[in-house]
């Protein structure tokens, strides 16, 4: 109980920190992100620039600010996509009859053969890499996560007495999903998608540095480790600093879940 | 149990053939053709013409997709747009890449995450417990294409001890080759062994608690010998759910981490293509990768029938 | 065991190889689609074929001068209209096939038919007929004197291809050079061996091997490494440092025919306007642009032709940095501030970064450039063909190419009477002197309009071990030429 409690505040903590930069960066960054000083290119961490500057002269820690809020906005739609279609098919799944029920499993698992990686590569040669590409590519990923994690849990959670007292007093299948199934697999749904927030952080990141993903001039922390890549023989730092930030902010979000998930189920590991 | 057997299979050619059909829809509409790019700035209206004719452009969609699919059907991928030559060539040649260095991946996570799990299990709530757990919590949260760079960063540009990239290829001997696939699969591996060694750890937690291995340490076996005889074989199923389960990611991997160390495999190949706009290699490929995935839930999905007899009953109810 | 004696013998191989210095293995950034430079215009293609497999009539030298080939000499007619070709005798194919007046004949005739697919047709479209007096000897009649023929007949486009192997040369090239085709192995590289067949002089050299090698940091590991003994295009000057440092490589910067420009939409709000495309040029410091995008390597141009070129005028200064100046042009032209235009941006590194770059200079004169990137195949569909674009920064690789001002359509749509009519001039000129006027009025002119902003001219930057001779410096044309390469003593 112990630890659960230190990873939900820790988790918390890094999780609150990482919003904080992000929306902090859409008002004040100790420099414009794109803003390109050719004089000042590539100087190592010093007190004007704390992490120092790129090959264009941008603000190494300003850039960084704004690749947290271009991931947080990619992971948040990723998610909001995969669990507002996910959830409601898992749930008709689960209620539904046998039909219904192979129908979506079925078109779930094909969805789930896409990694986010092919589906953004498709994407990518259809309308062209963009921040739109990777929200949408991580996104139809999530689809088949939230509706399987979703019918399972309902399918367990329907066969409780007091669910199927329910059913017995003649509330409709939709009502009961609603009322009763709903509610009681909200938590574990709440976990899901802390651990999918995660995971779409490194995804969109992923894309990002083969090209699929956020563009320039809009700095991204993939986009960033990419472009250091060349740079790695005279400015090693360069590749560091968004890499750390990445590992962060997954970090926080994981210890986030875990802690949820002991508070919520203390049965879990 | 046969029934059950074939309506999975069934179900199984089906989902290969809605991929295709996915894939083949997507890349039909794209804007830019291959003819216009090979002859650049300077083609004409009759050069291009030409050419397409040439490529078998002129066909109508539904035929080109028919001819596709029953090509793959018996194995024929189709002859590359921009190269002239088989698919298959070329996708073999690449899979001499890819597939080893998701093996080695493999190999080399599981080798790590096994006995992790196990030693922190048994140990549980002791410092070397809390350590690894640490690690491993912050292994998962490492990318592996920046752990790749970090590698590049320190092993070859600081130590100059491992090339940056690229393959020396299979003919320059084993060692060479392995040697240029070693870092890109620790890459690949450690954070993969981080997230298998928290599944094996909590496996063997919840196996060690059962009656059976009560009942074996009672009988006075051994603590080692209940966890290497009794809790770990009965870790398997989750373990391998779980490997099952991160395929896709893996591949995702893979495909990210050759760009990262510039070697020449499948995920080289389909950026090159789609790039190109080799259709048919990239349909051929997104077919093949998807496909793979497919397949290797519907092994995951026979091995638990397998592992776990009380799922064949519910089966064959 | 075994394993020992594996060591043992690649050390030995190691060192058998080490010593007889008579091989070759050279970096490559972009893979050729094929091997036929006649049916398609990638730059790999002739980078692995020109003058090592194929040859033409006549070649290209590494200053950028029209040498002889495969024939010995020529004579042009005083109207300019007639080349008679002297060609060489006992030349053999690889395949055994023979060369003469009749494969001229083909070559040209199938480079010109209906059904061709040759990427630079337009080359061959001047010329009326091709005779064969005796099999030593080709005349070339032209429609019209043009001043470019010879040229072009140097280009890889115009190499000499036998009627028995055109079907197969795609993936078997079956040329006249100096080196004959022996393997490919798709996605890593391509080989060559020396033919011994061949007429003129033995090349140094007994086997090439081109690898492809994209990422620049792989490219430099693996020079450090001695995996490659040469690399002569650098993809990136940025990663060069390592190997700077290192004295068993030299560092060689030489020039292209790379004109890299901002090229706009003359025929779109706002660029129809010269003074809006004039502002744009004074917006962009290029010095500054060169450092950033290429580390500094690089040469500021003024129009599109570039300081190696016979002819050159140095127009640079014409519009230089000077944000102010750019500022008040836009307020004349009615440009309000934050006006937004879209830069469509191929996929290599001089479009990329040098978009990021000239993005943040409109933005200091008040124009917001939205970036977007595009494939290769994209760029030539939406921007080169159906001129579907506002900005594209893109460098133009075909050497002397002023042409593309004067045609009735091209992609940035620029529409100029007075120097269609000097181009015109230019082309039916027969004194070189009368033709290097005309090319210095050609350049002022288009400084003048500024059609598109000039931006700078690529470097070759290359990269080979000390110990090499006969690389090409420089790139008059895409060509990795190593037929005169050698390891010294």
């Amino acid at each position: 109980m112990k630890q659960g409690r230190l990873n939900l505040v820790l988790g918390g903590a890094i999780t609150a920190l990482l919003v904080g930069m992000a929306l902090a960066s859409l008002v004040w960054t100790p420099y414009p992100p794109t803003h390109i000083d050719i004089v000042h290119r590539l100087a190592a961490p010093s007190a004007a620039h704390w992490l120092g500057t790129d090959p264009f002269g941008r603000d190494v820690l300003s850039m960084i600010m704004a690749g947290a809020r271009s991931s947080l906005s990619v992971a948040l739609i990723a998610v909001a996509v995969g669990a507002g279609i996910g959830i409601p098919l898992g749930a008709l799944a689960a209620a539904g009859g046998e039909w219904v029920d192979q129908a979506v499993m079925r078109a779930s698992d094909l969805a789930f053969a896409f990694p986010a990686l092919l589906t953004a590569v498709m994407i990518a040669a259809l309308a062209g890499p963009g921040e739109a590409n990777a929200m949408l590519a991580i996104g139809i990923f999530n689809i088949p996560v939230f509706a399987r994690v979703t019918r399972g849990a309902a399918l367990s959670v329907r066969e409780r007495d007091y669910i199927t007292a329910a059913r017995a007093v003649g509330r409709s299948e939709t009502a009961v999903m609603l009322r009763h199934v709903l509610p009681n697999i909200s938590a574990m749904l709440l976990v899901q998608v802390t651990i999918q927030f995660a995971l779409a952080i490194v995804a969109d990141a992923g894309l990002a540095y083969v090209g699929l993903g956020t563009q320039p001039p809009d700095p991204s922390w993939g986009r960033m480790l990419n472009d250091a890549q060349t740079f790695v023989f005279h400015a090693p730092l360069l590749a560091v600093f968004p890499g750390l930030a990445i590992t962060l902010a997954v970090l926080g979000l994981n210890l986030l879940g875990d802690g949820l998930r002991d508070r919520l189920d203390p049965r879990g590991r | 149990m046969t029934r059950f057997l074939l309506r999975r299979v069934i179900g199984l050619v089906l989902t290969l053939l809605a991929a295709s059909l996915v894939v083949f829809l997507v890349l039909d509409i794209l804007p830019g053709d291959p003819a216009s790019l090979m002859l650049g700035t300077a083609a004409r209206p009759d050069t291009l013409a030409a050419l397409r004719h040439q490529m078998g452009f002129d066909q109508s969609a539904g035929l080109r997709y028919a001819l596709w699919v029953a090509g793959l059907a018996h194995g024929d991928f189709g002859i590359s747009y921009t190269y002239g030559v088989p698919v298959a060539g070329l996708i073999g040649a690449r899979v001499m890449v890819s597939l080893p260095l998701a093996l080695m991946a493999i190999t080399l996570s599981t080798l790590i995450a096994i006995p992790v799990g196990a030693i922190t299990a048994a140990r549980r709530g002791q410092a070397v417990d809390a350590g690894l757990m640490g690690l491993a919590q912050l292994g998962v949260a490492v990318p592996n294409f920046w752990l790749g760079l970090l590698f590049i960063l320190f092993f070859s540009v600081q130590l100059a001890w491992l090339p940056a990239g690229g393959f020396a290829g299979w003919d320059k001997g084993a060692i060479a080759a392995l040697r240029s696939l070693l870092l890109p699969a620790l890459a690949l591996a450690l954070p993969q062994a981080a997230i298998l060694a928290r599944v094996t750890r909590s496996a063997v937690l919840e196996t060690l608690d059962q009656d059976y291995v009560r009942t074996a340490l009672a009988k006075g076996v051994t603590g080692a010998g209940v966890l290497w005889r009794h809790a770990l074989p009965n870790a398997f199923i989750p373990v391998v759910t779980v490997l099952g389960l991160q395929f896709g990611f893996l591949l995702a991997g893979t495909v990210i981490i050759e760009n990262v160390f510039s070697l020449p495999g499948l995920g080289r190949l389909i950026f090159q293509a789609v790039a190109q706009r080799d259709l048919i290699v990239v349909q051929d490929l997104v077919v093949l990768l998807a496909g793979s995935v497919i397949v290797v839930n519907f092994l995951v999905d026979l091995a638990y029938f397998w592992l776990d007899p009380r799922l064949s009953r519910d089966a064959a109810r | 065991m075994i394993r020992t004696f594996a060591v043992v013998l690649a050390a030995l191989l190691a060192a058998a190889s080490a010593q007889a210095k008579d091989s070759l293995s050279l970096g490559m950034v972009l893979e050729p689609p094929h091997l036929d430079p006649t049916a398609g215009a990638a730059s790999a293609i002739r980078e692995v074929t020109y003058a090592n497999i194929y040859e033409g009539l006549v070649r290209i030298d590494a200053m950028g001068k029209v040498q002889p080939a495969l024939a010995a000499s020529w004579t042009i007619s005083p109207d300019g209209l007639t080349y008679t070709f002297r060609l060489r005798t006992g030349v053999t194919f690889h395949d055994g096939a023979p060369f003469d007046c009749a494969t001229v004949m083909f070559s040209y005739g199938r480079a010109a038919a209906a059904d061709s697919v040759n990427a630079q047709k337009g080359l061959f479209e001047p010329i009326a007929r091709t005779d064969c007096p005796d099999p030593a000897t080709a005349v070339v009649t032209l429609k019209r004197p043009t001043a470019s023929f010879l040229f072009g007949m140097g280009w890889g486009d115009a190499a000499m291809l036998s009627p028995a192997s055109v079907a197969t040369d795609k993936t078997n090239p079956v040329g006249t050079g100096p080196f004959r085709f022996t393997r490919w192995v798709r996605g890593d590289r391509i080989e060559l061996e020396r033919f011994p067949g061949y007429w003129g002089a033995a090349p140094k050299l007994t086997t090439v091997t081109f690898r492809f090698i994209t990422d620049p940091t792989a490219a430099v590991a693996a020079v450090l490494a001695g995996d490659l003994d040469a690399f002569p295009n650098f993809p990136a000057p940025e990663a060069l440092d390592r190997v700077r440092a290192d004295s068993r490589f030299t560092v060689v910067v030489g020039t292209t025919e790379g004109k890299t420009i901002l090229a706009l939409n003359d025929a779109r709000k706002p660029f129809d306007d010269v003074r809006v495309r004039r502002a744009l040029a004074y917006a962009i410091d290029r010095r500054a642009l060169i450092e950033a995008v290429m580390s500094g390597y690089g040469a500021p141009i003024g129009s599109h032709y570039v300081p190696t070129d016979p002819g050159y005028v140095d127009l640079t200064g014409v519009y230089p940095y000077d944000p102010a100046r750019a500022k008040a042009l836009l307020a004349e032209a009615g440009v309000r501030p934050g006006t937004t235009i879209t830069i469509k941006l191929p996929p290599p590194a001089y479009a990329r970064r040098g978009g990021e770059v000239i993005a943040a200079y409109l933005e200091q004169v008040g124009i917001t450039a939205k970036l977007v990137p595009v494939e290769w195949a994209q760029w030539l569909d939406t921007v080169f063909r159906r001129s579907d674009f506002d900005a594209t920064v893109i460098s133009h690789t075909e050497a002397r190419d002023l042409d593309i001002y004067a045609r009735d359509t091209y992609y940035f749509n620029y529409h100029s009477e007075p120097y269609r009519a000097l181009f015109r001039d230019y082309q039916a000129a027969v004194d070189p002197r009368r033709q290097l006027d005309l090319v210095g009025q050609l350049q002022r002119r288009l400084a003048e309009d500024e059609p598109n902003v000039f931006l700078f001219a690529l470097a070759k930057v290359g990269v080979w071990n000390a110990g090499l001779r006969g690389m090409w410096t420089n790139s008059p044309i895409p060509a990795n030429d190593v037929t005169a390469v050698s390891w010294a003593e």
